[in-house]
C-alpha cells in the first residue's frame, strides 16, 4: 500500500512513551481511534481514562456522522422510489477521489474543491439515475436492489481503472489537518470536529429545504403516495432525478469528510456497507433517524475497537442490526407500517 | 349454540375504534350478510376472523371452539375459507396452480418424502388435482385452466379466487365484496353460484356486500354496521327498511326510500 | 406448436412433459459423462466448479427465486460446510460421512437465520442475511483453535474407502452426480405442495396464510433446504481447493451466487445452471475479448470486476429473463416460425409505482 503525501515537510514524529506495557497498548489503540493525535501520557492517570473514553467518543460521534450521511443518502432514495441503492458507497470513493485529484493535481482551495465536487457528483447522480435507474421504476425489488449492486461493482472498477487513481491509497491536506482543540486537558482533532460541524449544517439545510421550499414539500408527497403526487401535477420523474442527486451530493460529502480519516483509496465504499445497520436502526422511512442511527453506530463501534478485544470493532455495526431487526424492525423512528388487505 | 359466533368484538387502531362490541350468530348453512357503509368496519371483520388483526376485546366461536387467538394458518385448518376484496391471487401462478393451493390444508406428506416423491405423494397430488379439476367445472373455468392469473379479466380473477376458496373445501366462507367490479351477468352468475354452493356443498356463507339487490336475493340474514358498531340485525326485508340503516347510508336529511 | 392431449392427472405432474424431452435429457447426460473423457485437466477443473457451484445456486434459486426471500449471505452456509468438512475429515470422520454433515450442519444455521427472517421481508432481509454473513466471516476468522483463522486450512482430497477421489476425471464425476441428485431433490419439492406453498409466499404472503400456510414453518424450511445443499456445495468447494480460509467466503461471494441466479433468469432451476456457467466462463471470454481491446484498457486489473458489474446491470435491465429468458424467446421464435410476434415478450412499461406495498 502506497501512501503519498504531497508535503512540503514531513510530518513530525510522534515522541516515545516513557512507560512502557499496558498504557502503551492503550495508547496505541487510541491513536488507531484519534489519528494524528499525540498520546496523552502526560496526564495524569484518573483524568487520563475520561479524557481517553470522551475522546473516544469525539471520534466516534464524527465517524457516525459519516455514517449517517451515507444513511441519509440510502433513506432519502428509499423514501422517494421504494429502491435500495447499493451504490451509495461508491459515490463516496469518487468523491474522495474528486477533492483528491481537485486538491493536489490542481491545486483547487478545500472549500473550492468541495463545491465542485458536490457539484460534479450531483450531475452523476443525476446521470446514474436518468440511465440506470428509470427504467426500472415499477420492477420487483429484487431486481432493482441487484441493479445498484451491479452499479457499484462497475463503479468501483472503473475507479480502479482511472489513470492516476488506480488502486493505491491517498491523502490530501485540507484546512483541518493537524489543529487540534484543547479545551481542558482533552485534545480533539479538528478533522473529527469539521466532520460533525460540516454534518450540522449540511442537516439544517436540508431540513429548511424539506420543510420551507415548494420542491421540498414536493419530494416529501411523491414519497408518500406517487399516484396522488401525480395527480396534483408534481412531475414524478423530476422529483426521482433531485432524490439521486441530493443524494449522490450527500455521498460525495461524506467521502470528502472521511478522507482524512481514512485516506482515498477504491475500497473506502465498504464502509458504506456499514451504514446500512445505522439506516435500519433510525428506521428506514425516517430522515432524523438516519443520522441518529449513525451516530450510535458510530460511537458504539469507536468505543468497542479500544475497549473490546480485536475484531468486535468490525462486527458491532452489524450485531446491532440483527440486535434491531429481531427486537423492533422498524427502527427507532419508523413507523410500522401492515399490508390492507 | 350457533354454527358461528362472535361476542362484542373490539378492535381499535390508535385512538381509531374499528370495531366496539360487535356480536352476531350464524346458523349453520346459512348466508349471512354484513352491509354498511365505507368504513364500517366490514372488512376489518374479516380480517379478524383470519388473524390478519388482534381483537382488542371480544371472542368469536366456531362451533363452540374458542379461535380468537389462533395463529393465522390455523384459522384455515379449521375450515374457514375467505376471498379478498382486492384480489390476492398468486399471479405468476396458473389458475389450476393457485387451486391446487387451496387444497394446502390437506396436505400429508412430509419435505422427506416430498424430495423423493414417493407413491403417496404422487397419490395425494393426483387426488388433489382431481378435486381441484371438480372446482373448475362448478364455475366453469375450463378455458383458463393453464394461463397465467395475471393475464385473466378481472370478473374471471374474482372467480379463481372464489375457486380457490372452494377448494380448500371449507365449513365456512368468508366473501369480501364479492360483486364489487362485476356487470350485471357475472352478478347473476355469482348469485347461482352462491346458492348452489350453498345447497349442493353446504357451506355457511358470511358475506360483505354493497350491491343491495344481491343482498336481498342472495342471503338468509344480514347485519349492518356503521362507525364499528352494529345496528340491526335480522332478516333482509327487516333491516333494509330500518331506519337507522337508512340514515347510515343516506344521511339523515335524507326523505327517500331505499330501493 | 405442440399441443398437449393430457388423459390422465399424471401427465401433470411428471418431470419430463413430452416424451422427447425425456431423451434430450438422456442425451445431455451422456454428454456429460463422455465429454470429459475428452477434454484436458483446466476444463475438466472448470466444469466441476460449474457443477459445485450450480449445486449452490440451484438451492439460491429455490430460496430467492421461488420463495421470494432474498438472502446475500449465502457465502456464510457455503463457509460453514466448508469449515465443517475440512474439520471433520482432518478429525478422521469419512467424507461419506463428512459431506452430509456439512450440510446439515449449514441447514440448522439456516434455519436460525430464517427466524428472524419470519418478520422481515425484501430488503430488510437482504440487510439481515448480509450482517449476518459478515459475522460469520468474522468468527471464522478469529475462532482460531477451531479454524485456524487467517492462516487457512489443509483439507485433503475427499476417498470413500480406499477410492480416492485425487484426480480431476474423478472429481468432475462426483461433483456432476451430487448436482444431479440436487436437481432432481429440487424438481421433486417443486411438483409438491411445497414447492407451491413456496410459490405462494413469494406472491401473496397473506393468502398463503389464509389457504393454511405455516408461514413461519416453510419460510424456515426454505431457509434450511437452501442452507444444506449450500452446505454441501461448500464440503465440494473446499475438498477441491484442498485449502480454505475466510478470504474465500466474503460478501463478494454472496453477491456473485446472486449474479448467478439473476443473469441466469429468475424462477427456473435452468437458470441457476446457465448463469453459473456463464459466470465461471466469463473471465474466460474477457481474456478472450482482450485482443481486441486497447492496451490501455486491457491491461487493467479492474476490468474483470468492471465488466462484470456491467454484465449484470445489462441483463437486468434490458433480459430481466435472464439466460433462460434468452433460450426460452428463441425457442418459441422457433416454435412459432413464421408467425412469432415481435413484442410476444414486450415488457409492460411503467412509470410509477401506484401502490406502496
Amino acid at each position: 500500500m502506497l501512501i503519498t503525501w504531497p508535503y512540503p515537510n514531513a510530518p513530525a514524529e510522534v515522541p516515545p512513551l516513557p512507560r512502557g506495557g499496558f498504557l502503551r497498548s492503550r495508547a496505541r489503540r487510541l491513536r488507531w481511534a484519534t489519528p494524528g493525535l499525540p498520546t496523552p501520557y502526560r496526564s495524569a492517570v484518573s483524568m487520563e481514562l475520561v479524557n481517553e473514553v470522551l475522546q473516544t467518543i469525539v471520534s466516534g460521534i464524527a465517524i457516525g456522522c459519516i455514517y449517517g450521511l451515507v444513511a441519509l443518502g440510502f433513506v432519502l432514495i428509499y423514501k422517494a422510489t421504494e429502491v435500495m441503492n447499493f451504490a451509495q458507497g461508491e459515490m463516496l470513493v469518487v468523491g474522495a477521489f474528486l477533492a483528491y485529484t481537485l486538491i493536489t493535481v490542481l491545486h483547487f482551495p478545500y472549500w473550492t474543491a468541495l463545491l465542485a465536487t458536490i457539484v460534479i457528483l450531483s450531475l452523476l447522480g443525476m446521470l446514474l439515475e436518468r440511465v440506470v435507474l428509470r427504467p426500472l421504476i415499477g420492477e420487483p425489488v429484487f431486481a432493482i436492489v441487484m441493479l445498484t449492486i451491479g452499479l457499484s461493482y462497475f463503479m468501483r472498477s472503473v475507479v480502479s481503472m482511472i489513470p492516476g487513481w488506480g488502486t493505491d491509497t491517498y491523502g490530501f491536506r485540507t484546512p483541518f489537518t493537524e489543529r487540534f482543540w484543547r479545551p481542558g486537558d482533552l485534545v480533539v482533532s479538528w478533522e473529527h470536529l469539521s466532520i460533525i460541524l460540516i454534518t450540522l449544517t449540511l442537516i439544517m439545510v436540508l431540513f429548511w429545504f424539506f420543510r420551507f421550499t415548494r420542491v421540498g414539500v414536493a419530494m416529501r408527497a411523491t414519497s408518500q403516495n406517487q399516484l396522488a403526487a401525480v395527480y396534483m401535477g408534481i412531475s414524478v420523474k423530476r422529483v426521482f432525478s433531485l432524490t439521486w442527486t441530493i443524494s449522490a451530493a450527500l455521498g460525495g460529502v461524506a467521502g470528502i469528510l472521511l478522507s482524512p480519516i481514512t485516506f482515498v483509496h477504491m475500497n473506502m465504499g465498504f464502509l458504506a456497507l456499514r451504514a446500512f445497520p445505522a439506516a435500519v436502526l433510525g428506521g428506514f422511512g425516517s430522515i432524523p433517524g438516519a443520522i441518529v442511527g449513525g451516530l450510535i453506530i458510530g460511537v458504539t463501534e469507536s468505543l468497542a475497537g479500544v475497549y473490546l478485544p480485536v475484531g468486535w470493532k468490525d462486527i458491532a455495526a452489524y450485531i446491532i442490526l440483527i440486535l434491531v431487526l429481531m427486537i423492533r424492525p422498524e427502527g427507532l423512528f419508523g413507523i410500522q407500517q401492515k399490508k390492507k388487505v | 349454540m350457533a354454527f358461528f359466533q362472535a361476542e362484542q368484538m373490539s378492535v381499535s387502531f390508535g385512538g381509531l375504534m374499528a370495531l366496539n362490541a360487535v356480536s352476531f350468530d350464524v346458523e349453520e348453512g346459512d348466508v349471512f350478510a354484513i352491509i354498511g357503509p365505507n368504513g364500517a368496519g366490514k372488512t376489518t371483520i374479516f380480517n379478524c376472523i383470519n388473524r390478519y388483526y388482534d381483537l382488542n376485546g371480544g371472542r368469536f366461536l366456531l362451533k363452540g371452539r374458542d379461535i380468537t387467538r389462533v395463529r393465522p394458518h390455523v384459522v384455515a385448518e379449521m375450515g374457514i375459507a375467505r376471498t379478498f376484496q382486492n384480489i390476492e391471487l398468486f399471479r405468476n401462478a396458473t389458475v389450476i396452480e393457485n387451486l391446487l393451493l387451496g387444497r394446502h390444508r390437506r396436505r400429508r406428506s412430509n419435505l422427506f418424502t416430498e424430495a423423493l416423491f414417493t407413491r403417496s405423494v404422487r397419490r395425494q397430488e393426483m387426488q388433489s388435482r382431481e378435486k381441484a379439476e371438480e372446482v373448475i367445472d362448478f364455475l366453469d373455468l375450463q378455458p383458463y385452466r393453464d394461463l397465467p392469473v395475471a393475464s385473466l379479466p378481472y370478473g374471471v380473477q374474482k372467480t379463481v379466487e372464489l375457486g380457490r376458496a372452494l377448494a380448500m373445501e371449507p365449513a365456512l366462507l368468508l366473501l369480501d365484496e364479492p360483486s364489487s367490479g362485476l356487470n350485471m351477468e357475472e352478478t347473476q352468475d355469482l348469485a347461482f353460484w352462491l346458492s348452489d354452493i350453498k345447497e349442493e356443498l353446504g357451506i355457511t356463507i358470511l358475506l360483505v356486500e354493497h350491491n343491495m339487490r344481491f343482498v336481498r336475493e342472495a342471503s338468509d340474514r344480514v347485519l349492518a354496521l356503521d362507525f364499528g358498531q352494529a345496528i340491526a340485525q335480522g332478516l333482509p326485508g327487516e333491516v333494509l327498511q330500518h331506519p337507522d340503516v337508512m340514515k347510515a347510508y343516506l344521511g339523515d336529511e335524507g326523505a327517500f326510500t331505499a330501493s | 406448436m405442440r399441443f398437449e392431449m393430457k388423459r390422465s392427472y399424471y401427465q401433470d405432474i411428471r418431470l419430463f412433459k413430452y416424451r422427447s424431452t425425456f431423451f434430450w435429457y438422456l442425451a445431455l447426460l451422456a454428454g456429460c459423462i463422455l465429454v470429459p473423457l475428452l477434454l484436458d485437466d483446466y476444463f475438466r477443473s472448470q466444469l466441476t466448479f460449474i457443477c459445485l457451484y450450480s449445486t449452490v445456486t440451484v438451492s439460491l434459486m429455490l430460496l430467492s427465486g421461488y420463495t421470494g426471500q432474498i438472502s446475500l449471505g449465502h457465502a456464510a452456509f457455503f463457509a460453514i460446510g466448508s469449515y465443517t468438512s475440512a474439520i471433520l475429515t482432518t478429525k478422521g470422520v469419512p467424507f461419506l460421512l463428512a459431506l452430509p454433515a456439512a450440510g446439515v450442519l449449514s441447514a440448522l444455521v439456516g434455519i436460525v437465520i430464517g427466524l428472524p427472517a419470519l418478520r422481515l421481508s425484501g430488503l430488510y432481509l437482504a440487510i439481515a442475511t448480509m450482517g449476518f454473513a459478515f459475522i460469520v466471516e468474522e468468527i471464522l476468522a478469529r475462532w482460531e483453535t477451531v479454524t485456524q483463522g487467517n492462516l487457512g486450512m489443509l483439507v485433503d482430497p475427499p476417498s470413500v474407502g480406499s477410492f480416492s477421489f485425487d484426480t480431476e476425471l474423478r472429481y468432475f464425476y462426483l461433483a456432476f452426480f451430487i448436482l444431479i441428485l440436487t436437481v432432481l431433490a429440487a424438481r421433486n419439492i417443486l411438483r409438491s405442495p411445497t414447492g407451491r406453498a413456496m410459490i405462494a409466499i413469494r406472491d401473496s404472503e397473506v393468502a398463503a396464510q389464509a389457504m393454511g400456510v405455516n408461514l413461519a414453518k416453510f419460510k424456515t424450511m426454505a431457509f434450511a433446504i437452501s442452507a444444506f445443499f449450500t452446505g454441501i456445495g461448500g464440503s465440494l468447494y473446499a475438498h477441491k481447493l484442498t485449502f480454505i480460509s475466510p478470504e474465500c467466503y466474503t460478501i463478494l461471494v454472496s453477491i456473485e451466487f446472486l449474479a448467478m441466479i439473476i443473469i441466469g433468469g429468475l424462477g427456473s432451476l435452468h437458470g441457476a445452471v446457465y448463469g453459473t456457467a456463464f459466470i465461471i466462463f466469463l473471465p474466460q471470454l474477457i481474456i478472450l475479448s482482450k485482443g481486441y481491446l486497447p492496451a490501455s484498457v486491457a491491461d487493467q486489473t479492474g476490468l474483470e470486476p468492471a465488466l462484470y458489474g456491467l454484465m449484470i446491470m445489462l441483463f437486468i435491465l434490458l433480459e430481466p429473463m435472464g439466460i433462460y429468458g434468452i433460450w426460452r424467446k428463441t425457442k418459441f421464435y422457433f416454435e412459432m416460425f413464421p408467425l412469432y410476434k415481435k413484442d410476444t415478450f414486450r415488457r409492460e412499461k411503467k412509470y410509477f409505482k401506484a401502490e406502496r406495498h
